[in-house]
């Protein structure tokens, strides 16, 4: 199980990375690649995740190759 | 037809959409409503004042996000065109940030796609805004204002 995983914003700056590659076993959803990311912490209310560039939840199924991303609300226009 | 775009550099909004409107005679006597919305950089934000802004975005996920918003917007007011420029990376105050313009036959279709897209890319497309203050220091904006 590979899947990418993509920060931005205040999140990256606050992580201090852009991107990182997750190998791991037993990661079924969203919130499993956060846990993994994060040293076990649960995914915070206040943050967007998106897979394979579509918004989704925490509960969404991630698969192998995806790209998960993480970013806080969203301010354009 | 819908044109979406992002840009890294300044643009000219209103001349945009004359350009636009023009590489369009197909449409001429078609529409009798274009309705525009064009978002430009403040030089103040919550009380105090602002030098610059970047803004970041997710590239790719931006082009989709704001491509489906269009097209949802089509599935509820009949329009003839749409066009969408924003803008990404260093923004200096007075310079357009976003251009959406509606071409339709009548203008409540015109008004309302207009303001719906609008609304949508700003709570959905994936766009961080980070100010620069007139000292230097910068701050992400945290969220944005109501539309209504």
């Amino acid at each position: 199980m590979s899947i990418r995983v993509r920060y931005f914003a205040s999140l990256r700056e606050t992580l201090g990375r852009n991107e990182e590659s997750l190998s791991a076993e037993g990661i079924a959803t969203v919130s499993d690649v956060w846990r993994c990311v994060s040293g076990g912490k649960p995914l915070p209310d206040h943050l967007l995740c998106a897979v394979n560039m579509e918004y989704s939840e925490a509960g969404t199924a991630v698969r192998d190759g995806d790209e998960v991303a993480f970013f806080p609300p969203v301010t354009g226009g | 037809m819908a044109s979406i775009e992002l840009r890294d550099a300044p643009f000219l909004p209103y001349r945009e959409l004359e350009a636009f409107q023009a590489a369009l005679p197909e449409l001429a006597g078609r529409y009798g409503a274009t309705a525009s919305f064009v978002g430009s950089l403040r030089d103040f934000n919550e009380g105090e004042a602002v030098s610059g802004m970047f803004l970041e975005h997710y590239p790719g996920m931006t082009e989709r996000r704001l491509a489906d918003i269009v097209d949802q917007a089509r599935e509820h007011w009949p329009f003839l065109e749409a066009l969408v420029i924003h803008r990404i990376g260093q923004i200096r105050p007075h310079e357009a940030i976003v251009l959406v313009a509606i071409w339709s036959a009548h203008r409540g279709a015109a008004f309302d796609a207009c303001r719906w897209i609008m609304e949508e890319l700003k709570n959905s497309a994936p766009f961080w805004k980070k100010e620069t203050l007139p000292e230097g220091e910068q701050r992400w904006v945290q969220h944005n204002t109501d539309g209504y």
